[in-house]
């Protein structure tokens, strides 16, 4: 029976990590707009490379 | 054949044309070619006719005053060398082309380097090189596709004030997972019946409860003790001290049974109530993003203006305008100060700020007042009281609407008074009773009693229903600021209207003539004269004219009084066309001297143009619903009282109406109402208003497009949601009701409850069930009467 407290303490571990995920989201501002992304994604990108590279580098400075 | 603009989708013939498309304007055209060379024609793939109507007009001087490097700091949030981060409000967001097309400038313009939209907000935030364009070339690029930016004298004050609250998502998400951890380690508490079986194990789970409902209580659960604190030094029981109340006997309880060995507590039901209120709470203060409600008058005047200085053009921040400066307005420029005219040609457009149909010419030397809008051409003045002091914006200094609205307490807060009052007279005598029986039950009795009648029902049925009704308002485009303003509606007995721009609609006028029949050569002089005004009577009754298809002939002779209207001379006849004092100095017998435009002819009178107001459909239908419910109904006019027998129509001959009000007169007047003990509601939709807005109980502002400037207010309704406005008013009283119906249904689960707790047999099992089954239930319930009740009034969109 004593392995049910190992295996409760990764559980609650894990958990815990999504927890922490779902602060970290919160604090970088995923959770601010709810719509804009659900819509760009289905832009179709003919300049992808140029882009992408853009956008990493705003959201690095944001 | 009628056709739509391939761009905007206005109506428009087959005359502009390019590649198959036709367009209602150059402006579109250009919008389209501009689009088509970059290859981004995917904008017109994605929605159809997405763009907004050009209507040709783009004034590149309009924005000279973002050259100043002052407004550009008030503006950019950083910059580098290369890089300069800025965001605007782009209000004519509404699809999914205008978010490729923004996100997509860097393709029309290299020194673009990323943009990003948020939908909701209707934000743009634009990272561009401000060594290949500069801040006025990016304002005119995104002005000239469509997308104008709202620029104003507050600068980018609301952006701070739209901070998303991240403090309560980081506590919902810390009691979610608190409660879920501890609903499944008590699992085996429900489960097993005698302790034994587990052993150690079960110490493990309840301390492992107790480490994780920690977070919960001094984390998650601090607003409400912060909350219930607050009120009781203030002397006040607000319903967050029962509930706050409830958190500490569950824990200490809880913590109690824990240390001594005897049970599990209920920590899980703690930490399960908290996590719904905190949604319930989220759920009701999700209010709309993209709306302002506490606009002043510095979100009606443009940042900058243009000031002449030994004749060079200079551009300045408006704050910076001191007296005796002189200005340059354009066409369509907002005046942005009280200002002495130095030049002719003002025909200045108050609407918005008394509420008067049309626009008055104004002589050389007369006084301007700020928040009129020049449709002549450009003028300069003067200015005499910086914008901060101006006749309107003095109106926001008044010690009278500086006091708050005196906001009645919700009634929710007595209710859960009464309750706590009856939850500890039961915990009382049923602990009398088992001090009687066996004194051993006291304590567990009592403290089950405070645990199971937690009054969070309450509040989760309030939060919830009250968030759904707002959602369902906002479907009928009606979008209340907060949950209060419900409970304000409630009490109202008396409604107050404005009417231009409320009762009419702003952008539509319509003429009519009176008179002997124009004969055809009479009609071409008139047009012929007309044409050649630009005063917006002269282009009405020229637009009225050009519908029957006549030719201008040319005018030989023309002169203009300021005020008054026009003599000229065309095809050998004299022709008077001006008001009815014009006509009689002139030696016209006019037979009914009213307003409006009236000709005579050879010194003959012939007729009269009426300007017509068009009043907004279903207007009259709704204000005898409304009277017929019982509301008083009152009309607050800044305009002349010539409609005055059409309102009587519309409005009925029992209603008081005033005219010729300005907004101090309508303020007192609300004032007056209320002093009387009336409830009122204003509904209006000027700066003229916004004092009575601010004053009344419920202000509701009228606007036709939401974007525009709306002064403070606790609604915002669009212009084609008037006519349903008592339905809106039903609907959002229907609150209570529902409320009152759940609140019913929580009182039988508390009675169940009782019936465990009283008889000092709760176990942890039944908080456990009682509690996530009380709480679904409420909010399914909720949400579905609030659904049946919208779909009962029968609104069409």
């Amino acid at each position: 029976m004593s392995v049910l407290i190992l295996l409760i303490i990764v559980s609650v571990l894990v958990a815990g990590g999504f927890l922490i995920a779902f602060l970290w989201s919160v604090k970088s501002g995923q959770m601010d707009d709810d719509y804009t992304p659900s819509v760009r994604m289905l832009f179709d990108d003919e300049l992808k490379s140029n882009r992408s590279s853009t956008h990493s580098d705003s959201t690095n400075k944001s | 054949m009628q056709q739509h603009c391939y761009h905007c989708g206005t109506d428009c013939d087959e005359s502009i044309k390019v590649e198959e498309k036709f367009f209602c304007c150059d402006g579109c055209k250009m919008v389209f070619q501009l689009l088509d060379e970059n290859g981004m024609c995917q904008y017109y793939d994605l929605s159809e006719m997405p763009g907004m109507s050009a209507k040709g007009v783009f004034a590149s001087e309009k924005y000279n005053y973002l050259d100043s490097i002052a407004i550009q700091d008030q503006l950019i949030q950083f910059k580098l060398d290369d890089q300069a981060h800025v965001v605007f409000y782009l209000p004519q967001i509404h699809c999914v082309s205008c978010v490729w097309l923004l996100e997509n400038l860097h393709k029309i313009n290299p020194g673009v380097i990323h943009s990003q939209t948020h939908f909701e907000k209707k934000e743009i935030k634009i990272v561009y090189n401000p060594t290949k364009i500069s801040l006025k070339e990016l304002v005119q690029l995104l002005a000239f596709v469509g997308y104008e930016p709202m620029i104003h004298l507050g600068g980018n004050d609301w952006l701070k004030k739209k901070k998303v609250n991240k403090q309560q998502l980081f506590k919902i998400g810390v009691a979610g997972f608190c409660f879920s951890n501890i609903m499944m380690l008590s699992f085996p508490d429900y489960l097993s019946t005698s302790v034994g079986d587990l052993g150690n194990l079960r110490h493990f789970f309840v301390y492992l409860n107790l480490l994780l409902s920690l977070p919960v209580l001094f984390f998650s659960a601090s607003g409400f003790f912060v909350s219930a604190y607050t009120g009781l030094r203030q002397k006040w029981l607000n319903i967050d001290a029962p509930i706050a109340l409830a958190i500490l006997v569950t824990f200490g309880r809880s913590v109690y049974e824990i240390l001594t060995h005897t049970g599990g507590g209920y920590l899980d039901s703690m930490s399960g109530i908290v996590f719904f209120m905190l949604v319930g709470r989220w759920f009701q203060d999700k209010s709309y993003d993209s709306f302002s409600f506490d606009r002043d008058y510095t979100s009606f005047f443009p940042l900058g203006v243009t000031v002449l200085q030994d004749e060079k053009e200079i551009n300045k921040p408006l704050s910076a305008i001191e007296k005796g400066e002189t200005l340059l307005i354009r066409t369509d420029e907002i005046v942005a100060a009280d200002a002495v005219l130095l030049t002719d040609g003002a025909l200045i457009d108050y609407s918005f700020v008394t509420g008067e149909n049309a626009p008055i010419e104004v002589a050389k030397g007369a006084t301007v007042f700020a928040g009129g809008i020049q449709k002549g051409r450009a003028i300069q003045v003067q200015v005499v009281k910086p914008v901060g002091q101006s006749y309107i914006t003095e109106l926001w200094n008044s010690p009278l609407l500086n006091a708050d609205k005196n906001i009645d307490k919700s009634f929710v807060h007595p209710w859960s008074q009464y309750f706590t009052y009856i939850l500890f007279s039961i915990a009382f005598f049923s602990g009398l009773y088992w001090w009687v029986v066996n004194s051993n039950n006291i304590l567990p009795a009592v403290t089950s009693v405070l645990i199971v009648a937690c009054p969070c029902s309450l509040l989760l049925t309030v939060t919830f229903t009250y968030g759904n009704v707002l959602r369902h308002l906002g479907k009928f485009k009606m979008y209340c600021k907060n949950s209060s303003v419900l409970e304000a509606i409630e009490k109202i007995d008396t409604i107050v209207f404005d009417k231009t721009g409320t009762l009419t609609n702003h952008e539509d006028t319509h003429l009519e003539y009176e008179g002997a029949k124009l004969t055809t050569n009479q009609a071409t002089a008139i047009y012929s004269v007309t044409r050649e005004s630009l005063h917006p009577l002269s282009q009405l009754i020229t637009s009225y004219f050009n519908k029957q298809g006549l030719v201008h002939h040319k005018v030989d002779s023309i002169e203009n009084y300021i005020g008054k209207g026009t003599f000229a001379v065309c095809d050998g006849s004299t022709i008077l066309i001006g008001s009815a004092s014009l006509l009689i100095a002139n030696g016209v017998d006019v037979p009914n001297a009213t307003a409006g435009v009236f000709i005579a002819i050879d010194k003959q009178y012939i007729g009269v143009f009426k300007i017509n107001h068009v009043y907004r459909q279903g207007v009259s239908e709704m204000v005898n619903r409304l009277k017929l419910k019982g509301f008083q109904i009152h009309l607050l006019s800044g305009d002349h009282p010539t409609e005055k027998n059409n309102l009587v129509g519309i409005l009925g001959s029992d209603t008081p109406m005033l005219f010729e009000q300005n907004p101090n007169d309508k303020l007192n007047y609300i004032q007056a109402l209320q002093s009387k003990g009336q409830k009122v509601m204003m509904v209006g939709d000027g700066l003229n208003d916004a004092g009575a807005l601010k004053k009344c109980d419920v202000g509701i502002a009228v606007t036709d497009q939401t974007h525009l400037f709306t002064p403070a207010s606790d609604a915002i309704l669009e212009g084609n949601g008037i006519r349903n406005l008592d339905q809106l008013l039903d609907y959002a009283k229907k609150g209570k009701t529902i409320i009152i119906i759940i609140f019913v249904l929580s009182i039988i689960y508390n009675l169940v409850g009782m019936y465990f707790a009283t008889r000092a047999q709760l176990s942890p099992m039944v908080a456990a069930i009682l509690m996530p089954i009380s709480s679904i239930s409420i909010v399914s319930l909720s949400a579905l009467l609030s659904y049946v009740y919208s779909r009962s009034l029968g609104i069409k969109n």
